[in-house]
């Protein structure tokens, strides 16, 4: 069995938010509206964080891609009343949207605030509507989501090796924002293969995880700039 | 056993104590213009909140004030809030009763009151709270005991499961005693239906009272488990200033303070609109004062030893919110707060001259209203501070917010009038009872206390 992860090089990482919006395309996230955005209440399942390094005239921003963290240890499972959010045998966290009550529990207790919750009903621009990925549910409103590493694409490579009768092999799957990142900054595969390129980076010196003193033990490294 | 056996039925006696509690009948017998005007003013802000609750279930939770990363806003403080004032009733005349506390007679009943009801409103503001309402039968299908949300399920149906009986049973004397006034109308057949045949025999008193006793026994280790687990669903988290292993004793001393508070109040209001200035007397409100004070100390203790571990551990993720609470955005919430749960009652109740009906009021409306900040002041600044750095959105409720939780208030107060026109606020047995017999027993009782 996998155990997905990601590895995000900051060295290589130039801050484009392609990601971003390759993760809004894939995953049906509603593009947000001025006015709920300017009440921080914008749907993004990666987000760019800003860290203030220094202080002024020495300073320095620097910013890094989030997604989910997809936890060995999610401490957003452990408060969820209905069991709406599992951990996948793949160490994926999922989200289970028609069993969620919209109690933002998990929201609350994530260190990384990575889950959004739907305070209205998701809106496009008609022009959009037909552009939606017919692979990935359209969430009601009032339901907590966040980012499940495209869990659907494994799905889909899945399928494809079923119906050629073969094994599905780990670089079948990849999520959108890997997929996209133009700099190539996000890596991707199977950390428990100890010849992949995410468990040799994983065990790189550069390597680190946020928040790693919460015991939390995520599955998306990052690799230090500058090192 | 000699004290038992006067018989507390319809005798002779009965005739003349009735004629002396003849006031704790009026409000059920007679209902003035006062009543229906304030009825009708109190509904108009209930439908204003029920108007707003639909609002919230036709757009979503967009309608209020609440955002990323501040998931949580005053329907969680409310919650919190309204579950506390619940320690009111059934702790307090528990454990009066248990204690044998005399001067417990007449006001055990309209405290516990207060606990049956306020705990509805308890567990409606996590619903109002749910972004998913028509899914809360989920919590049956697949509800996981993992989550701290469903201890609070499971003890505070227990609590108000418990609660309602220890309501009940005392009331059951009370209940004969209007059914054999009131024939008629919907009440006759209530009260017939509802006094479960009580006519006073030694056997039916003697299981009553044991009923009754084991109930108040009861009550007691369910009461502390409820708030200890509402403030585990904040400390279970790893949340900064959440994650705290004092929050068990801290809300429920928080919850007494605030309960003990609820009585005052609900205890004056009746004492001016029903004229029972005869049985919510001076000495109780003293008495209550002096348990208010006790509880004011403890307040002040608890939240001294909270936030001088944090300032002095100092740890940054915490620290952040300390500020925040100490000299930022929430500094007015925090410092009203212990202006209003402290300094205020502390300075009414330490001296017996302040410590009057007026003043354990204005104390007690004092406390209250600090106990809710303090509440709001446990759930926002928190969540405006995740570990990772994020916009930090500021929170302010939105009149749907504020229109529900006046809504509140006001159904309560509606459906606590109700009841006194139903049932006797005040406990006429217990009343008589203590008039006929509390002084033999009492008596008695010291002698065990004091070599003969």
């Amino acid at each position: 069995m996998s155990r997905w992860g990601m590895v995000i090089d900051l060295d290589k990482c130039t801050a484009c938010q392609a990601c971003v919006i390759a993760c809004q395309i894939e995953n049906n996230v509603p593009p947000p509206n001025p006015e709920e955005a300017a009440l921080s209440r914008s749907i993004s399942w990666i987000r760019m964080v800003e860290r203030i390094e220094g202080e002024y005239p020495h300073i320095k921003s620097n910013l890094m891609p989030v997604p989910c963290m997809q936890c060995e240890h999610p401490p957003c499972i452990k408060v969820c009343p209905v069991g709406a959010t599992n951990k996948t045998k793949e160490g994926i966290v999922d989200q289970i949207y028609g069993r969620c009550i919209g109690c933002r529990y998990c929201a609350n207790a994530c260190p990384y605030t990575v889950k959004s919750m739907n305070w209205y009903k998701p809106a496009w621009p008609k022009e959009m509507m037909n552009s939606l990925n017919p692979d990935v549910t359209v969430r009601p409103k009032g339901v907590v989501e966040k980012c499940v590493f495209c869990a659907h694409r494994i799905q889909r490579a899945k399928d494809r090796a079923k119906a050629e009768k073969r094994e599905m092999t780990p670089d079948e799957y990849m999520p959108a924002c890997a997929e996209t990142c133009p700099s190539k900054a996000i890596y991707f595969g199977d950390l428990d293969d100890k010849d992949s390129i995410v468990s040799k980076f994983a065990r790189s010196p550069r390597a680190f995880r946020l928040l790693e003193e919460l015991g939390t033990e995520p599955n998306v490294y990052y690799l230090r700039e500058g090192a | 056993m000699e004290a038992l056996k006067p018989d507390r039925g319809l005798g002779k006696e009965e005739k003349v104590t009735e004629v002396k509690d003849e006031i704790l009948y009026q409000p059920i017998m007679k209902t003035g213009r006062g009543f229906y005007i304030v009825f009708a003013l109190l509904s108009l802000v209930v439908l204003f909140a029920v108007f707003a609750y639909f609002r919230q279930i036709k757009y979503g939770l967009g309608v209020t004030g609440l955002n990323s990363p501040i998931f949580w806003g005053v329907y969680i403080t409310n919650f919190v809030f309204f579950i506390g004032v619940s320690h009111a009733g059934t702790l307090i005349s528990a454990i009066l009763r248990i204690s044998k506390a005399e001067w417990r007679r007449s006001i055990t009943r309209s405290a516990e009151v207060i606990t049956v009801l306020v705990l509805f409103f308890g567990l409606g503001n996590i619903l109002i709270d749910l972004g998913r309402i028509d899914r809360v039968m989920v919590v049956l299908a697949h509800g996981r005991f993992q989550s701290p949300l469903l201890w609070d399920v499971v003890s505070i149906t227990t609590y108000l499961t418990a609660s309602a009986i220890y309501l009940y049973l005392p009331l059951i004397p009370d209940i004969a005693l209007l059914r054999n006034r009131i024939k008629g109308g919907f009440r006759g057949p209530l009260y017939q239906v509802l006094a479960l045949g009580w006519a006073g025999t030694e056997k039916q008193i003697h299981y009553l009272e044991k009923g009754i006793a084991i109930m108040a026994v009861t009550v007691l280790p369910i009461a502390v488990s409820v708030h200890t687990v509402v403030s585990y669903v904040f400390s279970m988290t790893i949340q900064p200033m959440w994650h705290s292993a004092i929050f068990g004793p801290y809300f429920v001393a928080g919850a007494i303070f605030s309960g003990i508070a609820a009585i005052i109040v609900a205890m004056a209001v009746l004492r001016r609109v029903y004229h029972l200035e005869g049985y919510f007397r001076e000495v109780h409100f003293n008495n209550l004062g002096i348990l208010l004070l006790v509880m004011t100390c403890l307040w002040l203790y608890f939240t001294f030893s909270e936030y001088i571990t944090v300032f002095y551990g100092a740890e940054p993720d915490e620290i952040k919110v300390f500020m925040e609470k100490f000299t930022g955005k929430y500094a007015p919430h925090f410092w009203i707060m212990v202006v209003t749960c402290f300094i205020i009652p502390f300075t009414i109740l330490a001296n017996s001259k302040t410590r009057t009906i007026t003043g354990t009021v204005i104390a007690s409306i004092s406390v209250n209203i600090g106990m809710w900040l303090e509440r709001y002041t446990i759930v926002v600044p928190t969540l405006m501070h995740p570990r990772l750095p994020y916009e930090t959105g500021m929170y302010s409720p939105t009149w749907v917010e504020w229109s529900i939780l006046a809504g509140c208030f006001a159904l309560f107060a509606m459906i606590y009038m109700v009841f006194t026109k139903l049932f006797p606020i005040v406990s006429i047995w217990e009343v008589q009872e203590g008039r006929e017999k509390a002084h033999d027993e009492v008596a008695e009782r010291l002698r065990t206390y004091l070599p003969s």
